[in-house]
């Protein structure tokens, strides 16, 4: 037994990990020294109530010593325990087992409210103010007295009562916070809990009467009671100002998490897109259309209804677009007389600057976020790629309790249902290999499909490009041919349509491509869903991907480096145009398809196939989609400070029409879906191709491409990146003490080391991160081993203990005391073997609690049902 | 303004307020849905703490829980009386536990008691079946759900007792992220 002590304490030390473990070894030598001394008399009373009826094996005997029950009057429950353990225990043993302390915790009131008589103690003794531990009596630190049920039921009122004082004791000890959310965490009724409170009240109450309050403490308290109001109601208007609450509720509830979770996705980039839009509104659009350029020409064309499609005409000189920025400092030159010299300097606003910065600032504070919201959930699904297929899982949580509706309750039934056959039928066969004809065979259809949908891919990108080209010609040639830009209105349209086209055809390819993979997908007939799903988000993800890429090249290769020959004077709002039709298309056929994929295929089917069933809302394609329209708006907005707006407008629109579609076509999917994994699925897509390869475009443009010399903030400078090394010489002109800057702008910006420097402590960062948790997975195995170690010892000393016994009756029913000798031996060591099995069991607990990252506290409540 | 004052006191929605997972304003809106449920049994005044309980069937019929397999487990746990009749008390330690607000702990605890069906403080065979059976809706042959039994009690009972304790459980569910969200 020993060793074992040893052993565990010799694995706790080796352990580093970063909780504070104080407070487990603390309760574990505790419980050890506590366990010696509050033995002996324990046991006496045991062997005391053994040696008065050895012979009565009564039933209920044990069920009364088996402690109070949470509800007594179910006379059944005897029963039925007994039948499935009685046969093998006496009862002598079922006593011993029942009042070990891993059996007791949670099972009555009294050891619940001692529970959190300790839980409260811990509290106390991390928050230092408190008076420490030394200073209270002994009977009211912490001891595992609490966790053993009495075996007598006077005894047992009279300790609870007991026990309840000491608990209300130490919660008017605590601080209001502390008390509050101990008494909101505790596992018993309502009305106990408001008795609880009550009395803990009460006592605050007399205390304070009794020591006489002087004035400004009263104050104190008033004022703190006012504040508390002030922050209820403060807490109940953020939670009625949470964003589609209700809508996300009535989705979650009538499709499940899975649905949710798309919708929730939505919400976080609508998120991103406004503090994407408040930065640049208030940094670049803002002072720009404060103080205008004086000579700026705006030459109001005739517009047509087509100019919100394209974003040419009337918005190419707009607020909209690279090329309005000015490139100079913003003055109010109007305010500023001749005899205030520093009022232009107060009011003066260096343009490209802050739209460098502007930009810069925030593609690294979006980064940081992607990265912690990513390592957030891969925290969240880390365990669970650890419990799949776990069975046990499976049965107690799988049931989406959000589901309330009545079709989607069936089928989650059904669902589930076959989850645990398939599951069953995995354990029974071991391995059924198919025949080896069959296996080739099927690999030959998967290769034929992945050549399928890769040789689609390929086409459609080459399709793009040549298309592309193609229209990039036709423009150069139409530039050369007619220079004069009389030409009639008819053809300006028809100029202007032609801006369309490229848009059209990849918005049609990126819608009807994905059916495409379908069908493919449907004729290979995967076996499980979940890979059926990967593949597919792979395939849609590699298309999007690699249309995207060609994109960018065209505009970056095509159209920034020989801007001249399309007579463009400004080629960034060129491209800025693009995008915002890119978008605008996307956002069309997104309209469209959910018209005419969902509704009029509703109809179709319904009506005229007769079938019952409705299309399945497709969550891996409609995030795709999202993900794409994302990485539109963030390359965008180099070129377009207000790309975010049109993107908002678009994530809005789509949130209301999605959900207004989806309850009236769709139905619950079949497929199971994990939510936070595939949460985990999105956000990482979201950061790796989406956002990564945005901010690479965008940077590469920024270092390296000349910004053209007609407009936007950066006219004049060899590349955007050149503003802020001017900035940096005209201080240092102007100011010869920050001449460091220059050189350290030079050495640190301008030298590419600095950057890789950057990045390299940033993936140190998440290096030691991820090994981190590395690490804390193997502690947690480790531990893991440890408890069935522990469980197996505490098999066999059960196994013993009824040995003992079995051999004490036969022997002799009177002689208990003499024959008690070792059975005391055995009944320490059990004791002692539980309260291992238990700190371990905590620390095990606890550690798996370190490794998911929780949600901060006092969030805004609400109801699973509203 | 008024009408929140006549139905419970300040001392009452305090305590409310400190004992579960919701504001004032939840709190309110809480007792008009169980005040709903039956308008001639409910008084709107709730000063002096009247005794009513409103029966299982009409807890039962709640959209939240109405087509959910566990309905009346749930209802027996949070009530007072075991039977699924439920005082305004009960109906709110209901929703808080319930709400996106209570930590995992406390709802394991509660999931625990809601799959102990025969209320002996472990979840044993005979539970699991239960369970099983109000999942599936006897979708499953016997020969299954023995098998599904065995192996979960199999995965999840650590300390080799062949029924799973509140730890054993609680164990377990710190491992499905899912659980309960």
């Amino acid at each position: 037994m020993a060793g074992r002590v040893n052993f565990y304490s010799d694995l706790v030390t080796d352990i580093e990990s970063p909780a504070d473990e104080d407070g487990v070894h603390d309760s574990f030598s505790q419980l050890i020294d506590d366990l010696n001394d509050d033995l002996q008399p324990d046991f006496h009373d045991v062997i005391e109530m053994t040696s008065l009826d050895p012979e009565e094996e009564s039933r209920d005997d044990i069920m009364d010593l088996e402690g109070p029950a949470y509800h007594r009057s179910d006379s059944e429950v005897p029963q039925q325990t007994d039948h499935l353990i009685g046969d093998r225990w006496s009862s002598d043993t079922l006593k011993v087992l029942s009042s070990m302390p891993s059996r007791t915790i949670g099972r009555s009131r009294g050891a619940i409210i001692s529970q959190y008589y300790n839980r409260t103690m811990q509290l106390r003794r991390r928050r230092q103010s408190r008076p420490s531990i030394q200073h209270f009596p002994r009977s009211a630190r912490p001891s595992i007295r609490g966790y053993r049920v009495e075996t007598d039921g006077d005894d047992f009122e009279q300790e609870e009562d007991n026990k309840r004082e000491r608990l209300v004791n130490n919660l008017q000890n605590l601080s209001a916070n502390d008390r509050v959310r101990m008494l909101r965490a505790m596992p018993l009724s309502l009305a106990e809990k408001k008795e609880l409170r009550m009395l803990v009240l009460n006592k605050a109450e007399h205390s304070l009467s009794q020591s006489q309050i002087p004035c400004c403490s009263q104050l104190k308290y008033y004022i703190i009671i006012a504040l508390r109001h002030g922050w209820y109601g403060w807490m109940s208007f953020l939670s009625s100002l949470q964003l589609w609450q209700t809508a996300l509720k009535c989705v979650g509830g009538r499709f499940g998490t899975g649905v949710l979770s798309y919708f929730v996705f939505l919400r976080t980039l609508l998120f991103f897109n406004i503090f994407l839009f408040l930065v640049t509104g208030l940094f670049l659009v803002v002072p720009q259309a404060v103080l205008p350029d004086p000579d700026q020409n705006t030459s109001v064309r005739s517009t047509w209804g087509l100019e919100v499609l394209t974003g040419a005409g009337y918005f190419s000189d707009s607020l909209l677009y690279y090329g309005y920025y000015s490139n100079h400092t913003l003055q109010r030159n109007r305010s500023c007389s001749e005899s205030m010299s520093p009022c232009g300097s107060g009011l003066s606003y260096n343009m490209p600057l802050f739209y460098f910065f502007t930009i810069g600032a925030v593609f690294f504070v979006t980064c940081i976020i992607l990265v912690y919201s990513m390592s957030k959930s891969f925290g969240q699904s880390f365990c669970i790629d650890k419990s799949k297929g776990l069975l046990a899982i499976k049965v107690f949580s799988s049931w989406d309790f959000k589901v309330s509706k009545k079709s989607s309750v069936r089928l989650q039934r059904a669902n589930i249902g076959t989850q645990l056959k398939e599951l069953v039928a995995e354990v029974n066969r071991e391995e059924l290999k198919s025949p080896v004809f069959q296996r080739l065979w099927r690999l030959f259809i998967h290769m034929l499909a992945w050549l399928f949908c890769l040789g689609s891919t390929v086409g459609c990108m080459l399709a793009v490009y040549y298309f592309s080209e193609h229209m990039h010609n036709k423009d150069v040639k139409t530039r050369s041919g007619s220079p004069s830009n009389t030409s009639s209105s008819d053809s300006l349209l028809l100029k202007e349509a032609s801006l369309l086209a490229v848009p059209v055809v990849v918005s049609s390819i990126n819608l009807l491509l994905p059916g495409f993979f379908n069908a493919v997908a449907w004729m290979e007939e995967y076996d499980s869903p979940s890979v059926l799903n990967y593949v597919s988000i792979s395939r849609n993800l590699l298309l999007k991907v690699s249309v995207l890429g060609v994109l960018c090249y065209h505009w970056l290769g095509r159209v920034a480096s020989k801007p001249e020959s399309l007579g463009l004077q400004c080629w960034e709002s060129f491209v800025g145009q693009e995008l915002y039709r890119f978008l605008v298309m996307d956002f069309i056929f997104m309209l469209l398809d959910t018209f005419f994929g969902e509704f009029l295929w509703r109809l179709f089917s319904q009506k005229a196939l007769k079938r019952k069933r409705k299309p399945v809302f497709d969550i891996a394609r409609n995030v795709l989609e999202l993900i794409y329209g994302q990485t539109l708006a963030w390359l965008g907005v180099l070129f377009s400070p207000l790309l975010p707006v049109v993107q908002i407008i678009k994530l809005l629109f789509l949130f209301y029409m999605k959900k207004v579609s989806l309850m009236m076509n769709c139905q619950a999917s079949g497929k199971p879906w994990r939510a936070s994994q595939m949460t985990t699925i999105f956000i990482t897509l979201l950061c790796f191709p989406s956002f990564l390869g945005a901010a690479v475009c965008v940077t590469y443009t920024m270092w390296t491409m000349k910004p053209s010399d007609g407009c936007g903030p950066f006219r004049g400078l060899r590349t955007m990146f050149q503003a802020g090394k001017r900035w940096v010489q005209q201080l240092a002109e102007v100011n010869p003490k920050l001449s460091w800057l220059v050189s350290a702008h030079t050495y640190l910006v301008e030298n590419p080391f600095f950057l890789f420097l950057c990045a390299g402590i940033f993936l140190i960062v998440i290096y030691f991160h991820s090994q981190v948790v590395d690490g804390q997975r193997k502690i947690i195995e480790l531990l893991q081993e440890q408890i069935e170690n522990e469980g197996e010892d505490k098999k066999f000393l059960i196994t013993r203990l009824q040995d003992i016994h079995e051999r004490k009756r036969v022997v002799s029913p009177r002689r208990v005391r003499g024959a008690s000798e070792p059975f005391l031996r055995m009944w320490s060591r059990m004791n002692r073997l539980d309260a291992l099995l238990r700190s371990t069991l905590v620390e095990t607990t606890l550690m798996n609690h370190m490794m998911k990252i929780r949600a901060p506290d006092g969030q805004i409540s609400h109801t699973q049902g509203f | 303004m008024g009408n929140k004052q006549t139905i419970f006191t300040s001392q009452q929605l305090d305590a409310y307020q400190d004992c579960t997972y919701f504001t004032r304003k939840e709190i309110l809106r809480l007792f008009h849905r169980y005040r709903d449920l039956a308008p001639q049994l409910v008084p709107l005044d709730y000063t002096n703490q009247p005794e009513v309980r409103l029966p299982y069937e009409l807890i039962g019929s709640m959209p939240e829980l109405k087509d959910n397999p566990f309905r009346q487990r749930i209802a027996e746990v949070f009530s007072e009386d075991g039977e699924g009749n439920m005082t305004l008390d009960d109906f709110l330690d209901m929703f808080s536990v319930l709400s996106e607000m209570a930590p995992r702990d406390l709802k394991a605890y509660y999931a625990f008691k809601i799959y102990d069906f025969n209320n002996d403080d472990f979840i044993c065979k005979s539970d699991l079946e239960k369970t099983l059976n109000k999942l599936t809706r006897n979708e499953l042959t016997e020969d299954e759900v023995r098998m599904v039994c065995e192996k979960v009690i199999d995965e999840a009972d650590l300390d080799n007792d062949g029924r799973l304790s509140l730890e054993d459980f609680q164990h377990m569910i710190v491992r499905a992220p899912d659980f309960l969200r």
